[in-house]
């Protein structure tokens, strides 16, 4: 084999949620009540642009998730050595972009580094100069002025390309019938799928062109040590994905378990579990996030041969973040559920299950639990986008994810030293923002269009 | 509508205020009129722990108290090599060597034959100390704040609030009751280990006081003062009103350098006792916080978290410029102000600033006098000529902004631990691994990217300016460079690679494995600055298809493996506490071991040849004998390899035209005095540079109507419709 | 009503040792009082004696729970669960490890906190009650949804992105204000222009769409509908039924926060030199100086019960349906 998987903690954790997810979708095709929520989300336009959006996310994330080592040669015997280097899916497909790295800043689309350097001239003499770049704009002639020509046919081109790849996609989705084709193009179906497809196009047209281009310049820039900034954006994709949801997912079940006890029995459970929330709640978030994150840190160093590399260990550190994070962030869900579940029991389905003897633990499951799931639902996408913001601020604190994990927060923080560089250094903060705000913005949408499904009141009111 | 009305009335008032500061830019942080005089204004950015002289060790801090205690010595401000001079000695310390039988030896005797030295001090008479409440006398003599009557103690909440204060002479006797506060152990002074083994007695008035304290404890007061004038140390003496002796186990030339620091600087006992006083510590009123001193400025402002004040000391005995210095110093006119009465800045803001962002603008705004160059603002300020000389930007110049550079006497380097099973021990296997290493991370390029070029690669432990030093080709490491085209160049990681091969790694595969060798860096660092740092090093290893493994941890676990002796590669830097190579060498010095002993040997070398010259050297004054030995010193150091000597970094400050006599001094702290401000060229070109742009607010306010008048429209539109 | 209050406040006993146990685990588990020593001794020439030494000073050198070398009480007491942690119910926050007095410096930089966040709060829900008044007078329009998405575009960028730029725009290019600082008294004034702007601005987004929400649940509502068939004005409708009802949850919402505006903000202070509560704790965080950690968590705990008891008075005062018993 060319390589030996590798299975992170995280990794895990994301399959784990994506199996869960699957099955959701699997037991929710099934039951004509529980898919007609999503039926008014598919047809709301706002949710069609921002799910082909967030899938654009999804499928990156997931391909930075499945991690392997590379072989890196052979042994005396002809078995095969592997590095101890992860990588994923992602970095195999970008390739280049991870590789091609320069020695520090440059603009996007330069071709010469940002900063003037001593350049030592064939005849031993120095020149002070802006070097020009190893990677970037290599192609081009040296004092050729086409470049910006350049640019544009290969963007062109690869607009094309990534035009060429959406509709076959869409050719095999709508099964080569180019009656179907048609309708969904033009808006004729009872849902509108044409605002998804016509966003999918932009994005592949802007994708393509990016990817084309990226092969031969540094679309995004470098960063202070030549890594190029559009791989960096592209990885902390995952970091954001994995916080985002992660964290809800650690603390579901400690959330859902406990919010409906609560509510359900009343006495002495409610009592214990009112108080354990109100504890944790009237601790100030950032403290309590930051004294664990300095636990983990000296949990870390003690058993330091759990962790061989890098990657484990930073893994690790932001599989920590988002317990942490789930720890501050579920007595909120819990206080919701708790309320739902108390008028739930009062409804007479429940009572009459109760009259007849059914167990306590068959009621919650059969009866309360699927009752309470549209809630779940709701906090669930409320909060991610506020999560993956956290974690920028978190990281200015110096208690976010790992120094050397990819994150917007990390890019962010580092950029507010290259604002003060005259001239200003902008593309760091530029790209971490764009990528993060249109996730953000995506997921609001996104959860905005949920809400309004799946919450019957404000259903009515519109 | 309301929010907007408010809104309006807030910058309908904001504008009033503005009117009312007419000749005062709108973004001056300062009160109007502050700037005008001979005001100096600088930052700092991290709060000060200590201002007590027994325990401040940091620069930060010393920035401060270097302005109000003073040692008995100085270093000259303008003289380099760096010379040391009387403060308030009358004279440079008269030093006696003594033999074992007691008879008085000559200067340059061995240090073998030396049982003790006497350092003998003679300070001037008529030094009085500053305005301060604890010498603050009432009419019939006594002092007026101690005891504390409760009722003062209600009303006072800073030191200024106690409305007497008063002065005395300084007397030789404060010199040695500061020298006590050294071995008190309530003082945790940094350096009372290190003077317990040169002072005579200093370790048994140590443990004495450390008894009597305790005793005082237990006898249920807390807090209580204990005077150490009543106990004695065998090694001090006052000779008279104004002369005292201090006497040295041995020999230790060093000392001398230590009579200049601010450990050394004098304290009034009735300091210490007017602050052990209850209550005021609750205050935040104690040594700690209220320093005082005899020096040319006193602190009359401390608020930590905003800003600190030093003003004039009227008190101050006078001091004049220096008249000596090069000829260099001439022409830049750092001799103009010569045989001048100092101080000449009448008050120092210092103001809390803790990112370096808002930093930087401030400065270039012209709100602080002078800064430093942080890595992202340097190419706005510095480039370099074609010969790899840094001069100004022309924006910076424009502006009449001035830079000084100075090589710092401190060496960053990256250490490998001598303890660990792969990387250290005395094997050659191990030796050329080391060797490999430290061709292969290139720190020129290092300094190229983490600090603009402002470095200078190390080619031994000892920086420039230091005894020992060599420049040019004399002073390159065999090792890892060469010499070619007048300059030294580091060998072609094929050499490297070659070494590396010769250790048993082909192409960096461990033999044991099949892959490739594993190594660790452990570092302290977690800020966003040093991921870019920890990937470089990694691809420095790479080269040598060596896998670094990064392991961050927080300072105390780093501090802990260091101390454990697990770490396998590490950074550190040292900084010179006085120009002398013994302070470099030291840091390699086998029974100074990290592991072994605590002591500051972090890479924990230790070699025998090494470890004798060392004890040598360190007795020797500075002539070719001594540059023989420590020749040898580093030769054995570069082919060992215990560290890669990674560089000498280059301080760059800058200073705006009006502010004067600014150069760099890397061992004294008390420059302030030298500096001079002119607050009217300040004044006139601070409002030069800091017009309002205005147009923005009225396209705002232009953007604003027009869009409101659509909104109108549509609000009475709607209105009628759903009225109807 | 005082029986209530005086229930309420001997609920909050429980929740505060709850909160006193969790942060005392957080602090002594977390770092030995080793590391503390050797972090606040500085990393030049730090020996084992100096150490033992300044955990002595400090009252690290004691056992974490139980005193075995102690007799009778002073088991329990001479520990530093009792020393450092029940101390504080006392509100006796004791020295930071840098050695300055906690209450002291909690009550000197409470005031630039509220100087900043009082400011931010009011004229932040003025500014947001305002636009969400225009979003709901004319809802269901363009301007609306337009409006939403704005909203939702604001909610979106990180807070860090507000600062920053504000700073480089007002600051830097435009020369208005102060880049940063702070000053006491009256002075204060032209440092809290730009940390309130761009606090208020910050907070557009998600003040403004909640404060819509609010007023559109108010707008269906029955009484709402009868007031507009009695013909009055929408404006009218608008001010006087849907804005004095929506008022309770917004009341209620801002009582909660009331208390905490002494902790002020972490990230606005730090940004803008503001020696404030939050300032104060990020540095400590930074510094590992646990006693004010420990100091701000405690405070921070007490205010937040303070604000859930306001709420539940400030209930009754704006609608006296609702009973406390």
């Amino acid at each position: 084999m060319a390589f030996q998987p590798v299975i992170l903690w995280t990794d895990a954790l994301i399959y784990l949620l994506l199996g869960l997810a699957a099955a959701m979708v699997w037991y929710t095709r099934r039951h004509e009540h529980l898919a007609a929520p999503w039926q008014r989300v598919a047809r709301s336009r706002t949710g069609q642009a921002a799910m082909v959006v967030l899938l654009f996310y999804v499928v990156v994330g997931v391909l930075d998730t499945l991690h392997f080592n590379p072989k890196s040669g052979v042994d005396d015997q002809g078995e095969p050595i592997y590095s101890t280097e992860v990588l994923s899916l992602f970095d195999h497909i970008a390739g280049s972009l991870r590789t091609q790295r320069e020695k520090t800043y440059s603009a996007p689309f330069a071709t010469h580094l940002f900063s003037k350097e001593n350049i030592e001239q064939p005849d031993g003499s120095m020149l002070r100069d802006y070097p020009r770049l190893i990677y970037g704009g290599a192609h081009l002639q040296l004092g050729d002025d086409s470049k910006l020509q350049d640019i544009a046919l290969k963007a062109l081109s690869g607009a094309l390309k990534g035009g060429a790849v959406w509709l076959m996609l869409l050719i095999v989705i709508c099964r080569a019938n180019r009656d179907r084709l048609a309708r969904l193009l033009g808006g004729r179906l009872r849902n509108p799928w044409h605002v998804g497809a016509w966003t999918a196009f932009g994005l592949a047209l802007l994708l393509g062109a990016l990817w084309e281009l990226s092969a031969f310049y540094h679309v995004l820039g470098t960063d202070k040590v030549g890594e190029g900034v559009f791989f960096q954006s592209l990885k902390s994709i995952r970091t954001g994905l994995v916080i985002g949801t992660l964290t809800t997912l650690v603390m579901l079940p400690a959330a859902i378990l406990l919010g409906i006890m609560a509510g359900y029995f009343r006495g002495w459970v409610d009592d214990v579990i009112q108080y354990l929330y109100t504890t944790l709640n009237s601790i100030p978030g950032v403290l309590l996030i930051a004294a664990a994150v300095l636990m983990m840190q000296i949990y870390m160093s003690n058993h330091e041969d759990d962790f061989n590399s890098v990657t484990e260990r930073a893994d690790l550190r932001l599989l920590f973040l988002c317990l942490i994070l789930g720890v501050t962030s579920w007595t909120s869900l819990c206080r919701l559920l708790r309320g739902e579940a108390l008028k739930l029991k009062e409804l007479e389905y429940v009572q009459a299950a109760r009259a007849f003897g059914v167990g306590n633990f068959r009621i919650l499951l059969r009866h309360v639990l699927p009752n309470v799931m549209h809630i779940v639902l709701i906090t669930i996408v409320l909060d991610f986008s506020g999560l993956v913001l956290a974690e920028a601020v978190l990281s200015y604190i110096n208690i976010g994810v790992d120094p050397a994990t990819n994150s917007w927060g990390n890019m962010i923080n580092g950029a507010r030293l290259e604002l003060a560089r005259e001239p200003v250094v902008w593309w760091s903060l530029l790209a971490a923002f764009v990528f993060m705000f249109t996730l953000v913005l995506a997921a609001n949408l996104f959860s905005d269009v949920v809400r309004d499904a799946f919450d019957p009141r404000l259903r009515q009111q519109r | 509508m309301r929010g907007s009305r408010i809104l309006h009335a807030i910058s309908w008032l904001g504008m009033a205020f503005l009117a009312g500061c007419e000749g005062q830019a709108w973004n001056d942080p300062y009160r109007a009129g502050a700037s005008a005089g001979p005001v100096f204004f600088s930052s700092f950015s991290e709060r000060p722990k200590h201002l007590d002289p027994a325990r401040s060790y940091s620069s930060n801090e010393w920035a401060f108290i270097s302005q109000v205690y003073e040692p008995p010595l100085q270093y000259h401000f303008l003289a380099r090599p760096y010379a040391l001079v009387p403060q308030t000695a009358a004279r440079l310390p008269e030093i006696r060597h003594y033999g074992h039988d007691g008879s008085l030896l000559s200067a340059d005797a061995p240090a073998a034959d030396v049982a003790y030295t006497d350092y003998i001090l003679r300070i001037r008479p008529g030094i009085r100390y500053q305005p301060h409440p604890a010498l603050a006398l009432r009419d019939d003599g006594n002092p007026a704040y101690w005891p504390l009557v409760p009722e003062m103690l209600d009303r006072v909440n800073r030191l200024s609030d106690f409305p007497l204060t008063g002065t005395r002479e300084l007397t030789a006797a404060d010199y040695l009751y500061q020298i006590k506060r050294l071995a008190y152990s309530p003082n945790h002074s940094p350096i009372a280990s290190l003077m317990a083994e040169h002072i005579r007695g200093f370790a048994d008035f140590a443990e004495y006081a450390k008894a009597a304290h305790d005793a005082l404890r237990d006898n249920g007061e807390p807090g209580q003062w204990l005077d150490l004038r009543s106990i004695d140390m065998a090694g001090l003496e006052e000779i008279d009103r104004y002369a005292f002796r201090i006497r040295i186990e041995r020999k230790y030339p060093q000392f001398i350098f230590w009579l200049a620091m601010n450990f050394f600087s004098p304290m009034p006992w009735e300091a210490e006792r007017f602050y052990s006083q209850p209550g005021l510590d609750d205050k935040n009123i104690n040594l700690n916080w209220y320093p005082i001193g005899t020096g040319p400025f006193m602190l009359t402002e401390n608020n930590p978290n905003l800003r600190m004040v030093l003003e004039r000391n009227p008190n101050f005995h006078g001091e004049l410029y220096p008249t000596e210095g090069p000829e260099q110093d001439r022409r830049e006119g750092l001799l103009d102000d010569a045989g001048k009465p100092m101080p000449f800045i009448e008050r120092a803001v210092y103001a809390l600033e803790k990112e370096a962002i808002p930093r930087w603008n401030k400065f270039l705004q012209g709100y602080y006098d002078n800064s430093g160059i942080g890595s992202d603002s340097f190419d706005q300020a510095v480039q370099f000529g074609s010969a790899g000389e840094a001069s100004l930007t022309d924006a910076m110049r424009e502006k009449g902004i001035q830079l000084s550079t100075a090589v710092e006497t401190s060496v960053f380097y990256a250490g490998f631990n001598m303890l660990d099973p792969v990387v250290g021990g005395d094997s050659e296997r191990a030796r050329l691994l080391r060797q490999a290493i430290a061709i292969a991370v290139d720190f020129e390029e290092f300094i190229s990217i983490f600090r603009n070029g402002r470095g200078e690669s190390a080619q031994s432990p000892l920086p420039p300016g230091i005894f020992g030093h060599r420049d040019g080709e004399q002073g390159v490491n065999p090792v890892t460079h060469v010499w070619r085209n007048g300059s030294a160049r580091r060998r072609d990681i094929s050499d490297a690679r070659r070494l590396l091969e010769q250790a048993g790694y082909p192409e960096g595969r461990d033999p044991k494995t099949g892959g490739p060798l594993i190594l660790y860096y452990d570092t302290p660092a977690a800020g966003p600055d040093s991921k870019a740092m920890l990937q470089w090093y990694r691809k420095q290893l790479e080269k040598l298809g060596i896998e670094l493994v990064i392991r961050a941890t927080d300072y105390n676990r780093f501090q802990d493996k260091m101390l454990k002796g697990t770490s396998q590669i590490f950074s550190w830097g040292w900084n010179a506490d006085y120009p002398d190579p013994e302070n470099f060498f030291f840091l390699l010095y086998g029974p100074n071991g990290k592991v072994e002993s605590k002591g500051e040997n972090a890479a924990n070398f230790k070699n025998a040849e090494f470890d004798r010259l060392f004890l040598t050297m360190k007795d020797l004054p500075n002539g070719s004998e001594r540059q023989k030995i420590i020749d040898r010193m580093v030769e054995i150091l570069r082919q060992e390899s215990p560290w890669m000597f990674g560089f000498f970094p280059k301080a760059f400050s800058l200073h705006h035209a009006w502010f004067q006599n600014s150069k760099p001094h890397l061992m004294a702290n008390n420059t302030l005095k030298y500096k001079r401000v002119d607050g009217a060229a300040r004044a006139s070109a601070q409002e030069a540079w800091n017009r309002p742009v205005l147009w923005p607010l009225g396209a705002l306010a232009v953007v604003l109507i027009v869009s409101i008048l659509p909104a109108i429209r549509g609000f009475i539109a709607r209105e009628r419709s759903r009225a109807l | 009503m005082t029986a209530y209050i005086v229930r309420r406040m001997l609920y909050a006993l429980p929740i505060l040792l709850g909160v006193n146990a969790l942060t005392f685990v957080l602090f002594f588990v977390v770092n030995s009082p080793d590391d503390m020593a050797r972090m606040h001794l500085g990393n030049k020439r730090v020996t084992a004696e100096a150490v033992q030494a300044w955990k002595q000073e400090h009252g690290y050198e004691k056992p974490l729970l139980i005193n075995h070398s102690a007799q009778g009480a002073d088991m329990l007491t001479d520990t530093i669960l009792y020393e450092k942690s029940l101390r504080l119910f006392l509100f006796d926050f004791g020295q930071s490890d840098s050695g300055r007095d906690i209450s002291h410096d909690i009550s000197q930089r409470m005031w630039p906190s509220l100087a900043i966040a009082v400011p931010t709060l009011l004229v932040g829900l003025a500014v947001n009650i305002t636009f969400a008044l225009l979003l709901a007078f004319f809802r269901a329009s363009y301007l609306d949804f337009w409006g939403v998405v704005l909203c939702v575009a604001m909610m979106s960028i990180s807070s860090l992105f507000y600062i920053i730029g504000g700073q480089f725009l007002v600051g830097k290019l435009l020369n208005l204000v102060p880049i940063s600082g702070y000053d006491t008294g009256l002075h204060a004034w032209k440092f809290m222009v730009l940390p309130v702007v761009v606090g208020i601005v910050g907070s557009i987004g998600s003040g403004t769409r909640w404060y819509r929400t609010l007023f559109l649940e108010e707008i269906h509502r029955d009484y709402v509908r009868s007031a507009r068939a009695k013909g009055l004005s929408e404006h009218w409708v608008l001010f006087r039924h849907v804005l004095r009802n929506a008022l309770i949850p917004i009341l209620t919402g801002v009582v909660v926060v009331l208390p905490l505006l002494f902790i002020g903000s972490l990230l606005t202070e730090s940004f803008f030199g503001i020696p404030g509560l939050g300032s104060y704790t990020i540095d400590a965080i930074n510094r590992q100086d646990f006693a004010i950690v420990r100091a701000m968590v405690f405070l921070g705990a007490v205010l937040y019960i303070i604000g859930l008891l306001l709420t539940d008075i400030s209930y009754t005062m704006v609608d006296p349906r609702v009973r406390l018993d």
